[in-house]
């Protein structure tokens, strides 16, 4: 019986066929380690952002008069409707947090290198969206920090040349932000742009499928046809695409290792997810910042702005430079050099496992320099830290500088013929 | 379709378990979900009891108040319109109001308090049309009864106690609303002693 | 390497606190969520004192009365003084035009104040009002400068008077207020406007997040079903990975 619907179906829409090609029979590198669980957990954050978004929009009124009340209205008289906020508050830092440890994970292990560099590129679509779609969406609840970051923000476009300032005002479709502004960002945040992120991540898959995923040892497990011997192959079966055209090495199916595994990340990043949403849903003041507690006022600028803290290490960048021209075009590099690391980086190694010495400084004065952009961005500047954030807005930069020069002619470890663990 | 070389019953007891509490998690998950289609505070503020003043509603008049956004009409009934209601009582499709459409305190002929004022929520139970209150114009609807209900959507029809006619398409009487009477001239509609 | 990385991010995060402030170091509120007694006198205080001017236009009676433990009946009777409705929103009849007029800046909502502020922030706010000739209620407040409402705690607290330093500023040596000191006018001792204050503060901080209580009865059943989540995953994984290893 059962046998019988499902055949049903598969003669009507490749249904079996698809699950054993991208998840019974998908051959997986079989090292995983921890760093390869935030690619279905940013799959699930998106998952919770889009359903607790649409019952969100139930409730939510998009004009400068209505919005504010209606959140707190959500918060209030609708029943469970703080939970639904607070979900979906949480789960756009969340967004970022896994986000940032995938990209980092891909940095660390080559990912972005041939042959997925399309895939890299990808991803960083998926970035940029995401950084648009965590903007509008951070102005629809009409507070304080909604009104007046969104105007810092829209701002920077007046930096550009010539048509800055038509820009800008069009943008806005008002002289300040207004409720022209409020009601075109609803639809962008609630339509446009997730729509453009589904179709992004679904991108984003089939070129990982076609290509196959990296690992930590960044040893490529698709060999040559004809050049693994027979006790060498894995015992599992797995789909012929991938094992007529190449011979297969150290892999295991995604289906049920990498699901039982990515069960057991889901349900550790529930509890840490789940602990911020029902005990501190502000993450002291960075999830939920304090003034946008305060409805919008256009009349008053809060005393601090800052943006929320996953843009504050570009947001430090913009600082950093004291000219606004300069400034919006070293924010705008500083993403567009993460979309080039693929050439960027000349080394034939993948793995930080197996490059030089330098590389592994590299990378954690990259990373160092991060954190310390995101902590400028987020507080009040001072002298001190206008001098830091122009230290390391150079440093920033000269990771890729460094990367590009001495990756070249890598002093590398000799890479294992087969994957290590 | 498992992939896996190895099955055995520990596999499968876990395998079963996690399942099976992963589903309670996604079930517990959809609960807030679903509440909140719940009518909200908002909602339930604007639906709350309404009193209404009947110290100028004349014999055989009917006013119209609104609670939770329906139509509810009290009526002062006539002596004339209380015995009328006597004589077709084979006409009609639940004479007794054996149907739960009234609390035990309206489970009576009169389907009412006080067989004078009689209160209903004026909502036809057939697609939810309000009936038009027929005074005088009733008798060429149903012989003999002079005032009744007559719904204009599908032609349901209903006594002076929104008792339904039988061959009409509403299939149960109208509801009568809980309310208290607050004292001789206010009705309180919406709120009935020992009913939420 | 990377556990350490992890680790020092975290161990990080502390130092981002909002480093926006007064100059003054605010006094620690003690508040207690789960004091309904307390809820129901700050209740009763901001009802009386504050909702002349200040409403909280996004929360309604009828659930304050129910989540802080006041049967409707009663608080219809004791704590709505316009006759509204007990499902209508804590709201005062001031235009805000007048009380603009009155004020200089229409009295702000309250309604969350909390969590703009924090509710330190608020009870060390009713506890810095001093005597000052020179404004034009006649009362400052130590963290708010130049404040624009009257002390209106006044007949419990009494009308404290300034304690001043000499503080140099830039090389300047300025007068600086630095706490008050009570004139015993008041009906309330020291002590009892000080829980007086706490009440009013814990009040604020329900209505700034009535679901908190409710969040957390929640939260530690979720939590508890994820560990179990957890810790079956984590077998499961183990078994299976078995073939693997």
């Amino acid at each position: 019986m059962f046998g019988n619907i499902i055949n049903w179906i598969d003669e009507r829409i490749p249904m079996t066929r698809v699950w054993n090609m991208h998840i019974a029979q998908y051959p997986a590198p079989k090292n995983f380690n921890f760093w390869y669980l935030f690619g279905s957990l940013a799959i699930l954050v998106l998952v919770n952002q889009i359903i607790t978004g649409i019952w969100l929009t139930m409730n939510f009124v998009p004009s400068a008069e209505g919005a504010f009340a209606s959140v707190e209205y959500i918060m209030r008289d609708v029943e469970y409707g703080w939970l639904l906020r607070y979900l979906h508050s949480t789960g756009a830092s969340a967004f970022f947090i896994v986000v940032y440890l995938h990209m980092f994970r891909g940095m660390i292990y080559g990912s972005y290198q041939k042959p997925r560099e399309l895939l890299w590129l990808f991803g960083m679509f998926i970035f940029l969206a995401l950084m648009a779609e965590a903007f509008m969406g951070y102005l629809l609840p009409w507070g304080q920090m909604s009104f007046w970051g969104a105007q810092v923000i829209i701002s920077l476009f007046g930096a550009i040349p010539v048509i800055g300032d038509d820009l800008t005002l069009w943008i806005r479709g008002d002289y300040v932000i207004s409720g022209a502004t409020l009601n075109r960002f609803f639809a962008l945040h609630v339509i446009a742009l997730p729509l453009v992120l589904v179709i992004l991540v679904f991108l984003h898959i089939v070129a990982l499928h076609e290509v196959g995923s990296n690992n930590p040892d960044g040893v490529e497990i698709k060999r040559k046809k004809g050049t693994v011997a027979e006790e060498d192959k894995p015992k599992f079966k797995f789909h012929e695409y991938y094992t007529s055209k190449k011979d297969i090495v150290d892999a295991i199916p995604f289906h049920p290792y990498y699901t039982v595994k990515d069960v057991l990340g889901v349900a550790g990043f529930l509890i840490l997810f789940c602990w911020v949403v029902f005990f501190v849903p502000e993450m002291n003041g960075f999830f939920l910042e304090a003034p946008n507690f305060e409805a919008a006022n256009p009349l008053k600028t809060p005393e601090h702005i800052f943006p929320v803290w996953y843009f504050t290490p570009f947001y430090a960048i913009l600082r950093a430079i004291p000219n606004k021209l300069l400034g919006v075009v070293a924010m705008g590099a500083s993403i567009v050099v993460l979309a080039l690391l693929p050439w960027i980086d000349r080394g034939k190694v993948k793995s930080i496992r197996y490059r030089c010495g330098f590389h592994k400084i590299n990378i954690a004065q990259f990373v160092v320099t991060f954190v310390i952009l995101g902590w400028i961005g987020a507080t009040p500047q001072t002298d001190f830290k206008t001098l830091l954030s122009q230290i390391t807005t150079v440093t920033y930069f000269m990771f890729f500088v460094l990367l590009f020069v001495y990756s070249k002619n890598e002093k590398t470890k000799p890479l294992p013929t087969r994957l290590t663990k | 379709m498992s992939n896996a070389p190895v099955d055995n019953g520990r596999r499968r007891f876990l395998t079963i378990a996690t399942s099976v509490v992963g589903g309670v998690g996604a079930a517990g998950a959809a609960v807030p979900f679903i509440a909140s289609w719940n009518p909200s505070e908002r909602a339930k503020s604007a639906g709350a009891p309404v009193e209404v003043d009947i110290s100028k509603l004349e014999p055989g008049q009917l006013i119209r108040v609104e609670w939770r956004g329906k139509p509810v009409w009290v009526v002062s009934r006539t002596p004339k319109m209380l015995e009328q209601m006597k004589a077709h009582e084979d006409m009609l499709r639940d004479p007794a109001s054996e149907e739960p459409q009234q609390l035990d305190s309206a489970k009576n002929p009169y389907r009412s308090k006080r067989p004078e004022i009689f209160v209903a929520v004026g909502i036809c139970t057939h697609l939810g049309c309000s009936p038009g209150f027929l005074q005088g114009g009733f008798g060429e609807k149903v012989e003999g009864t002079d005032d009744g209900f007559f719904c204009p959507c599908h032609g349901s029809k209903f006594d002076m106690a929104g008792r339904v006619f039988q061959s009409v398409p509403a299939p149960l009487n109208l509801e009568i609303p809980p309310y208290t009477f607050i004292d001789d001239t206010t009705i309180l509609v919406g709120e009935e002693e020992g009913v939420a | 390497m990377m556990k350490k990385l992890i680790i020092g991010l975290f161990a990080l995060l502390p130092t981002f606190a909002m480093a926006a402030g007064p100059s003054v170091p605010l006094m620690e509120a003690g508040n207690d969520l789960t004091d309904k007694a307390s809820l129901q006198r700050g209740a009763k205080l901001f009802m009386n004192y504050c909702l002349g001017c200040h409403q909280m236009q996004y929360q309604r009676y009828e659930r304050t009365f129910r989540d802080i433990g006041i049967p409707t009946d009663i608080g219809q009777q004791q704590l709505i003084f316009d006759g509204s409705k007990v499902g209508s929103h804590i709201k005062n009849s001031i235009k805000k035009e007048d009380a603009a007029k009155w004020f200089g800046a229409a009295p702000p909502d309250l309604t969350l104040v909390a969590r703009v502020r924090g509710t330190d922030w608020i009870y060390t706010y009713l506890k810095s009002f001093y005597k000052d000739e020179s404004r034009p209620f006649g009362v400052n407040n130590i963290i708010f400068p130049s404040v624009g409402m009257p002390h209106v705690l006044q007949e419990l607290q009494g009308l404290p008077t300034p304690i001043t330093e000499q503080v140099d500023e830039h090389g300047h040596t300025v007068t600086k207020v630095v706490g008050t000191q009570t004139d015993g006018s008041g009906e309330l001792s020291t002590d009892e406007y000080d829980q007086a204050a706490r009440d009013i503060t814990n009040f604020l901080a329900y209505v700034g997040e009535p679901s908190r209580l409710e969040s957390e009865a929640i939260g530690y059943k979720v939590l508890g079903f994820l560990v179990i989540l957890f810790i079956l995953a984590f077998f499961l994984k183990k078994e299976y990975w078995r073939d693997v290893h």
